[in-house]
């Protein structure tokens, strides 16, 4: 096997890509440094897309110049890079999900549509087993995470056909099975050195029906979990394609990502005390929990008044903000930074405790606060925050609520075990809420009855912006 | 058989240890990332599958029939949509992760 310069210089440019997307993936292991860390990663992405067009015009595979081949590539990079940039652009930071959830679903599309194309072109020929297995896998794979997360993305643009609520389809997780079943028979088939299109072509139809059967049953709480699966399924998709075109840099990157997906959904599902398998399956508290031993909301609720809320908080040493989705779709991220810079103008010092899920994929409230001009310093996770609870004088709960149940802690809850931010260690509770309704796991929360705890009911938005004007009257 | 990097056939076992490899590496380098970043981390993993345009690019040009056409069309656009907006978007989102606010508050600054 000889090797042109030419090839040296491709393969060379994929390997430093490879390397740009290790460094620019460890560079995220801080806010200082992970811009930085995304630039060198796309750096090593035009490279790597750089070479491999110099390479396919100087030294064409088919051995003479395509010209539709390169006509379709040019109208591609257009459309769907045009598409991207506008879309990237204008997006606002809470439907940051639905167009993560987008891109991910068109990077498993085109994995999917990649094998498609190679299984085509055997016309006849049997693949031999290596390739055969990546291709099936790359089809199966690819398309349940291309329908998955355009189900997803819609679930939480809360689109009319996709409701963000679970959707329990009449003997689904039926289907489902059945559609794992033709996926798996018709790949076992094609294993055994059949070639077959029509084959093929059930498996690529159960693959995407699957997608969609898997991902409607699934609530919008649930959705960081979700996410963060199809992420991992994507990379694993684009590895397979790397098998398929013999692509060290496909195989490479996709693993990274199959890797990364991986480790964010355990993080996710560990959140909530749920295995993946639950989540999946669908429905809340469905496997272990029971609801019997559910303790009703024993003592009555002390409401506190905005004058009251906001002495309080001006009149702390330090007040931890706890917020929660609610604050996001109350769209009062910016009130709470107010409040926040207000308080500190006075001497308090303030912290945000975010818990893993808050928001609708993994870290989302971070991004929200970030984008509120929070100073990220500010934001702490919750193991480095819980043991602060102890000594802060005011915890101030903005739209969560599951997340800071006590009962959490005891067995016989359906949110039990699951890790929580220990407000009610705090020396004083203030819990700004439109209403004493549940959160999604449907349960009464006890923190609200505990005897340290001020219930401010009021929206988010409107209730920060009393507060504000309250502190400001002091 | 030449040395062409796209068809040149890498051995099964070469790959695969490529790829175990890939994953442990992953795995070595996110476990680090702070829950801060994990939205960030998950969009800017996500266009790093938009590698998956050099594939696209490779089918591509060897396209030589209609349906080929049009498959090849849609995994490259698809491809760079997948590229361009993740890489952009993870970039909107990281420049907005500042240390201390850019507000002109002459506030004493904490930490």
């Amino acid at each position: 096997m000889e090797l042109t310069p030419l090839d040296a210089v491709v393969r060379l440019s994929w390997l430093a890509a490879a390397v740009a997307f290790v460094i620019g993936l460890s560079r995220m292991n801080s806010p200082a440094t992970a811009r930085n860390g995304n630039l060198v990663s796309a750096g090593g992405m035009v490279l790597a897309i750089g070479a491999t067009a110099v390479w396919l015009l100087i030294k064409p595979p088919t051995g003479s110049f395509n010209p539709i081949g390169w006509a379709i590539i040019v109208a591609g990079v257009a459309v769907g890079g045009g598409y991207g940039l506008y879309s990237a652009r204008t997006v606002k930071m809470t439907a940051m999900p639905q167009l993560v959830s987008l891109f991910n679903a068109v990077g498993g599309g085109a994995a999917a549509l990649i094998a498609i194309d190679e299984y085509l072109r055997h016309a006849g020929s049997v693949p031999g087993l290596q390739e055969n297995v990546a291709t099936v896998l790359d089809i199966a794979i690819g398309s349940v995470t291309f329908t998955g997360s355009l189900i997803a993305s819609g679930k939480l643009m809360g689109l009319k056909i996709t409701p963000a609520k679970p959707v329990m389809i009449p003997g689904g997780r039926i289907v489902t099975a059945l559609l794992a079943l033709i996926v798996v028979a018709g790949s076992l088939f094609l294993f055994l050195g059949n070639y077959n299109v029509a084959v093929m072509l059930a498996i690529l139809a159960a693959a995407l029906v699957f997608g969609v059967t898997m991902t409607l049953p699934i609530g919008g709480a649930d959705m960081p979990v979700v996410i963060s699966l199809l992420n991992s399924f994507t990379g694993t998709a684009v590895a397979m394609a790397g098998f398929v075109l013999n692509n060290p840099v496909l195989i490479i990157a996709g693993a990274l990502v199959g890797a990364s997906g991986a480790i964010l959904t355990k993080l996710m599902a560990d959140a909530m005390n749920r295995s993946i398998l639950n989540i999946m399956l669908g429905g809340f508290g469905s496997g272990d929990a029971v609801a019997g031993a559910v303790a009703g909301p024993g003592g009555s609720v002390r409401e506190v008044s905005m004058d009251d809320a906001a002495i309080q908080l001006a009149y702390a040493s330090s007040v931890i903000v706890v917020p929660g989705y609610g604050l996001a779709v109350a769209q009062a991220q910016h009130g709470v930074r107010e409040l926040a810079e207000l308080l500190e103008s006075r001497g308090v010092t303030v912290s945000y405790a975010i818990h893993p899920v808050a928001g609708r994929m993994p870290g989302h409230m971070n991004v929200l606060l970030a984008e509120a001009n929070v100073p990220y310093p500010q934001l702490k996770e919750m193991d480095d925050i819980n043991p602060e609870f102890d000594r802060c004088d005011v915890a101030l709960v903005i739209g969560a609520n599951d997340v800071t149940n006590p009962a959490a802690r005891r067995p016989g809850s359906p949110v039990s075990g699951m890790p929580i931010l220990d407000v009610d260690h705090a020396k004083n509770i203030i819990v700004m809420k439109r209403s004493m309704g549940r959160g999604y796991a449907g349960i009464d929360n006890e923190l609200y009855t505990n005897p340290k705890t001020g219930m401010l009911f009021a929206d988010a938005k409107q209730g920060l912006a009393d507060l504000i004007s309250a502190v400001k009257a002091l | 058989m030449n040395g062409d990097p796209a068809t040149t056939s890498m051995p099964i076992d070469l790959a695969f240890t490529i790829f175990v490899l890939a994953i442990l590496c992953g795995i070595a380098v996110i476990s680090k990332v702070p829950a801060t970043l994990h939205t960030p981390l998950m969009s800017g993993a996500n266009s790093i599958h938009g590698i998956v345009l050099v594939g696209a690019m490779i089918v591509a040009v060897a396209a030589d029939n209609p349906v080929s056409y049009l498959l090849c069309f849609l995994a490259v656009a698809f491809a760079s949509l997948n590229v361009v907006g993740g890489y952009v978007v993870t970039d909107r989102m990281l420049q907005m992760f500042r240390r201390k606010p850019t507000a002109p508050k002459a506030d004493k600054a904490e930490d």
